[in-house]
């Protein structure tokens, strides 16, 4: 096993029934990277990060997280994964630091620190005014910006976001790409689907494009010659 | 690294609180149904005293299963429609603790609700439903019940007709709990001593049920 690489996946396959949505994939990733995962809707993204994430199980192949195989080995690789899906994964009927303070005990974290990480993270996402209110009472935006605090607030060493900027207005796009920073910053290893190639940085970063279940780019690139990438792939997949 | 067992399960057990609290999504749905069902059955079963208390029982169990499904499919699907349950299932958590806290919770609601019809049925139907052998059948039919409720919601609620899926799959399940948790009932309203020994079963057979839940809520949690 190669001890730089937090994600390994071997030949990994996921079918719906008869349906295959990703097929033998194989790809591996250093601790500390930021990857995008790109593909147009429905190319199998969040299928691989849930399959990542272990929420999942895969048809056939290996996928290993810090070492540990999933599904087998899921519950030590929990606790070092934080998640942000299409969905908020947020209690309603509980305002913003209620619901980090559950996600906070589940995570086993104490009491002081559960507190004093959530007063952080609300006010790092710009939430410390609502912090008291119910989350019913949230824009999509801000139950988005709640939900990447309940994803860090463990601190996990690895971060995978499932298009994270979906009902962001551009001033949270921002936080989220300094917040995204941050992360790397700190050496977290980052995992970010999107299908909008804007959302790609001007600077260089690893990218994967997903096209109907398999990688038909693993490479770096920057937004321009990530978009080349892209539109050859959709022209490919069209003819 | 695993939160510890009871952690987990009392912080989803005070959250269901805090949420049911505030929402009273659950507890006035169930209430107001109960209320409404022993109300209509009192209405059209115009009985004498003696065919009353033959029954009361099921009207009593009846009221309270179809109460707990309404419950049990509510307090799941606050779990999935926000895609929760992909959140408790992320944490480091035992999928047994997970159980535990969404089964502590349905038992409590449908609990109070049974504990509010009690008092009802007594002034209703003119039976001493407040007798303690009947307060502790009622609250150990409704652990057994609960407890297979949980897992099979948790099966039935990512399905698009969880509504109706449920109690398809659950009322022959149940069967043994409403069995002698009537027979109970009935014994201790009309005084015939056998009651213990259907409580007896039917505390049995809820621990049977309880540790086969516990032993299988991770495989049918997890896809």
């Amino acid at each position: 096993m190669d001890d730089s690489a937090i994600i390994e996946v071997e030949k990994l396959s996921k079918a719906f029934g008869l349906l295959p949505v990703l097929q033998g994939l194989n790809f591996s990733i250093d601790r500390g990277e930021f990857v995008m995962l790109f593909g147009a809707n429905g190319s199998g993204k969040s299928t691989l990060l849930r399959l990542l994430s272990g929420l999942s199980k895969p048809t056939a192949g290996a996928i290993r997280i810090g070492g540990w195989e999933l599904p087998r080995e899921a519950l030590a690789v929990r606790a070092q994964i934080g998640l942000v899906a299409h969905r908020p994964l947020l209690y309603e009927n509980l305002t913003a630091s209620e619901n980090l303070d559950f996600f906070g005990k589940l995570y086993g974290m104490k009491a002081d620190e559960r507190q004093e990480r959530g007063r952080q993270l609300l006010q790092r996402v710009g939430l410390s005014r609502r912090a008291g209110s119910l989350v019913r009472t949230f824009s999509r935006g801000m139950k988005q910006r709640l939900s990447i605090a309940r994803a860090l607030l463990h601190q996990p060493d690895l971060l995978l976001l499932d298009e994270p900027y979906s009902g962001l207005d551009q001033a949270a796009c921002d936080l989220l790409d300094e917040l995204l920073l941050e992360a790397k910053e700190a050496r977290r290893t980052i995992i970010l689907s999107t299908h909008q190639l804007t959302r790609a940085p001007e600077i260089a970063v690893r990218a994967l494009l997903l096209s109907d279940g398999k990688i038909v780019f693993d490479g770096i690139g920057d937004r321009r010659s990530l978009s080349d990438i892209y539109r050859d792939s959709a022209r490919a997949q069209s003819t | 690294m695993r939160t510890p067992f009871l952690k987990c399960a009392l912080a989803i057990i005070a959250k269901d609180l805090r949420a049911e609290i505030r929402s009273r999504e659950l507890l006035s749905v169930m209430a107001l149904f109960a209320l409404l069902s022993v109300l209509v059955f009192s209405f059209a079963l115009e009985l004498d005293r003696a065919a009353r208390a033959e029954a009361v029982s099921g009207v009593l169990w009846v009221t309270l299963i179809f109460a707990s499904l309404l419950g049990l499919n509510r307090s799941l699907a606050q779990e999935s429609d926000q895609g929760n349950l992909d959140a408790l299932l992320l944490a480091p958590v035992s999928r047994s603790a997970i159980f535990v806290g969404k089964f502590a919770g349905n038992a409590l609601f449908t609990g109070i609700v049974g504990l509010v019809l009690l008092p009802l049925m007594t002034v209703l139907y003119g039976m001493n439903t407040l007798h303690t052998g009947v307060i502790v059948t009622t609250l150990v039919g409704i652990l057994g019940f609960c407890s297979i409720g949980t897992l099979l919601a948790t099966m039935t609620v990512r399905t698009r007709a969880r509504e109706a899926l449920l109690p398809i799959a659950l009322l022959p399940v149940a069967l043994p709990f409403l069995l002698t948790a009537v027979r109970a009932t009935k014994g201790v309203l009309s005084g015939a001593p056998e009651w213990q020994v259907w409580l007896q079963l039917l505390a049995g057979i809820t621990v049977i049920y309880l540790v086969l839940c516990l032993l299988l809520y991770g495989y049918v949690v997890e896809e």
